[in-house]
């Protein structure tokens, strides 16, 4: 059980993935490679969004770094350690809901510490201020049901971030939202980092989210997905609002250049879901 | 001129609807009383046509019974004291086959349950163990009855046996169901924010399969009532299945139409006390939208 980690102790935040193959077994007996020789590098404090087309092995990608899937071949390492079952100082956000439904806002906010073996009033006062920082002060006593998808992207969000860990991982959160919550959420999500600064693997197939949030864009190859190529967004931080950024003539250029390598393999990917038929 | 009569008519359709708004929960109560007249006239025609025709000798009572004969031996059964049954009072074979019942609902619930959860955590398990459970949930268990009371004598524990392995089976194949149903996702979040395999269990698999394994439990007591019955015809020194089978003896169908009311009163009971369970334990549900059309 480590302790809270500081910056000191940045060095442990490193993502390497290396070499990284990914096969399945299908339920016909088939062989299919989800991701092939993957390579990059996600900084201490660096965050890091992955784009590309549907299927390209993105989330495949994120479940290695977790500890949940064991790569074929190739490494993952995290802070210089290979990743062997779960790891620790690490939290997820999904795009689907992860919160226990039948739990309160408050006893989904504080599973973290309580499942690290935290003392339930010391988690539930923890808890209590995590709400507060994430805008969802009177709500603790609600059930998941009772809120808004923007206020449970909160919830998950504070659930993440309770057990201050060294690397968060986001597969797609905001995916499901409409597109004004999904900018206050971004603002939102990029204030908390700034403040813990975690290293962040986000994945999106929305390529200015990816943009407007991160230090470093890896865009992918679609099946088996591979690296294309990897962007260093060099914005200015803090960026502020999320809506007023991608009006910067700077963001825009980004923009344009990496949506050109992106482009093909959106198109390349779409032709073969849809290449049955034409 | 047109416009005018359009606003007089228009105001007469909304005075009516406001008119018609206030009496919307009298129109609710008329309904209920309704439908509760039409269920009490449809007891009447039924029992009453028995009645007269038992008493008309259409239906032979000495085969069929008859509601005033039943009527009088429930009075008796309960009347009677210690002379009610050769097996001593009413009350006493009651309790015996609520106790068998009640124990054989306990522990097929609670065999169900575990076995339920492990299977359903552990895939290689379920595919080593799947087959053999139901070759068991094949074999008509009821026959398992003879069995236990050759094995156990005539005591409440063949009873409590037979009870437990009808329950096992409904309890059990919900409870795995619910937790092959169980998000993946929130489990995979579960394990990413550091809880043990134990954790997950508790926390998640077993709350998230709970609505399963509440609902089957309805299902459950009916089968542990049935399995303590049919111990104690099988052979048993007091109970209410002995009652049934002493009455079928002596040519008393008015007996066993009695002790079948018994019954069906003690089930709905239990009925009543797994829906309160129910509510409790499932109060974080949102109200369904069925729940609230059912007024």
């Amino acid at each position: 059980m480590t302790p809270a980690h500081t910056t000191d102790d940045a060095p442990n935040a490193r993502i390497e993935i290396s070499g990284v193959t990914k096969r399945f077994l299908t339920p016909a007996g088939d062989v299919f490679t989800a991701i092939k020789d993957v390579s990059f590098t996600v900084e201490p404090g660096q965050f890091c969004a992955v784009v590309g087309p549907t299927g390209c092995g993105k989330s495949t990608t994120l479940s290695l770094v977790s500890g949940l899937d064991r790569p074929s071949e190739g490494t993952v390492a995290v802070g210089g350690r290979p990743v062997d079952g779960i790891a620790e100082g690490v939290s997820f956000m999904f795009q689907a809901d992860a919160l226990l439904p039948w739990k309160t806002v408050l006893g989904n906010v504080a599973l973290g510490p309580t499942f690290r073996g935290t003392a339930k009033r010391e988690a539930e006062s923890t808890a209590r201020d995590w709400l507060r920082r994430v805008g969802l002060a009177g709500f603790e006593d609600r059930h998941p049901h009772q809120l808004s998808g923007g206020m449970r992207k909160r919830v998950a969000m504070a659930a993440a971030l309770i057990n201050e860990p060294r690397i968060l991982l986001m597969d797609e959160p905001f995916g499901a939202l409409d597109v004004q919550t999904k900018a206050i959420m971004q603002t939102e999500l990029l204030g908390l980092w700034e403040q813990l600064r975690p290293s962040v693997l986000f994945i999106t197939h929305d390529l200015e989210e990816a943009v407007a949030l991160a230090d470093r864009v890896v865009v992918m190859t679609s099946g088996p997905g591979s690296v294309k190529a990897v962007y260093d967004i060099d914005l200015p931080r803090p960026r502020g609002a999320v809506q007023d950024i991608r009006f910067q003539p700077e963001f825009l250029a980004l923009h344009r250049q990496i949506w050109e390598s992106l482009r093909e393999e959106v198109e390349r990917a779409y032709a073969k879901t849809a290449g049955v038929s034409s | 001129m047109v416009s005018d009569k359009l606003d007089r008519d228009l105001a007469e359709a909304g005075a009516k609807a406001a008119a018609a708004v206030p009496s919307g929960k009298g129109l609710a109560r008329r309904r209920r009383l309704r439908i509760f007249a039409a269920q009490l006239l449809l007891a009447v025609v039924l029992v009453g046509s028995w009645q007269l025709l038992t008493a008309a000798k259409v239906i032979d009572p000495f085969f069929y019974g008859q509601p005033s004969g039943i009527a009088k031996q429930l009075y008796d059964y309960f009347a009677q004291g210690d002379q009610a049954t050769e097996f001593g009072s009413y009350w006493t074979q009651i309790f015996t086959t609520l106790r068998e019942a009640v124990s054989g609902f306990a522990l097929g619930t609670v065999t169900g349950i575990v076995f339920g959860v492990v299977l359903g955590a552990n895939p290689f398990l379920a595919r080593v163990i799947g087959p053999y459970i139901k070759v068991f949930n094949a074999i008509p268990r009821i026959v398992l009855g003879s069995i236990f009371l050759v094995a156990f004598g005539l005591g409440q524990t063949p009873k409590i046996l037979l009870a437990a392995v009808l329950v096992f089976f409904v309890v059990f194949f919900n409870a795995f169901q619910g937790v092959r149903e169980v998000d993946r996702n929130i489990l995979n979040n579960a394990r990413v924010l550091g809880a043990s395999p134990w954790r997950v269990v508790r926390d998640v698999t077993v709350p998230s399969a709970l609505t399963w394994i509440i609902a089957s439990l309805h299902t459950a007591f009916g089968f542990a009532i049935v399995g303590a019955l049919v111990g104690e015809v099988l052979g048993a020194q007091s109970g209410l299945g002995l009652v049934i089978t002493t009455a079928q003896n002596q040519f008393n169908p008015d007996g066993v139409f009695a002790t079948m009311i018994v019954i069906a009163v003690i089930t709905l009971a239990a009925e009543s006390l797994l829906t309160r369970l129910e509510r409790r334990l499932l109060s974080w549900r949102p109200p369904s939208p069925s729940e609230a059309a059912q007024i």
